[in-house]
């Protein structure tokens, strides 16, 4: 077993109960925690990955951000903290059969596919190269991301005002 | 590590996120499913990004992250609404779109 053998299962044990936990927790709130304890973990698959550009902007943007705003939607949406009815509708075995059934394509399609060969290393720090294909390859779709986040950002608070 | 197990811990987190969307009530419960889903497919960009030795697929992950933070602060924004229109956010009882 070599040390990437182990983080990954440690990551990947982490990954899979808090997502577990963001579905079926019976309070939302833990739920959004639970999220944010998975978003840490993909951020761990992202350090295994080699990706550790991506792993600081994970924790940043979404472990922080995201959560962040989703514990005030939370807060302003709840009438009663901590007491409410059934989190889950009528349809959670249709819904359990449907993303098993998602699941087992998905993963029957990928272990079929060659690929067994551990990943190849690589070479030197990534954090560069994303930079330059940021303001170089990608410089275009990266100006209209900027765009597109300061639209939906003003919608949001277009949308949220208050009337007075 | 072989990527086939990144992809498929990827495919089994999407598949828990598809799960939350279908089955939960509260609005921002499916919100944070669409979460799971969207933080699935980062990984897997991620490790074809390292099988290929190619920083696309991570410049990719990027832009999925930062289209992910719009929908929520839009898809938070409707909830907030819908919450003062009609002082629930069950999506079962939401149908106002209903002819």
């Amino acid at each position: 077993m070599t040390a990437e053998t182990v983080g990954f299962c440690v990551v990947a044990v982490v990954l899979i109960a808090s997502s577990l936990g963001v579905v079926l927790a019976p309070n939302l709130f833990h739920a959004v925690l639970f999220l944010a304890v998975a978003l840490v973990a993909t951020g761990g698959v992202f350090l295994l990955l080699d990706a550790a550009f991506l792993f600081g902007v994970q924790l940043l943007l979404y472990a922080g951000g995201v959560v962040t705003v989703l514990v005030f939607a939370i807060m302003l949406t709840e009438r009663i903290v901590g007491q409410r009815l059934s989190q889950t509708n009528r349809h959670i075995v249709n819904g359990a059969l449907v993303s098993a059934a998602v699941f087992v394509a998905l993963a029957g399609f990928l272990v079929r596919r060659p690929g067994g060969a551990a990943l190849p290393a690589v070479p030197g720090d990534a954090t560069v190269a994303i930079g330059t294909a940021l303001v170089g390859r990608y410089a275009g779709p990266f100006e209209l991301l900027a765009v597109l986040l300061v639209a939906a950002l003003l919608g949001a608070l277009y949308l949220a005002r208050t009337e007075d | 590590m072989p990527i086939t197990a990144y992809l498929v811990l990827g495919a089994l987190v999407f598949a828990i996120g598809l799960f939350g969307v279908l089955t939960r009530r509260n609005a921002v419960g499916i919100l944070l499913g669409i979460e799971l889903m969207l933080n699935a497919v980062n990984i897997n960009l991620a490790a074809f990004a390292r099988l290929h030795g190619d920083v696309a697929g991570v410049v990719f992950a990027l832009f999925t992250i930062a289209i992910t933070v719009a929908e929520v602060g839009l898809g938070l924004a409707i909830v907030i609404v819908i919450f003062r229109v009609r002082r629930t956010i069950d999506a079962d009882h939401l149908n106002l779109l209903r002819g």
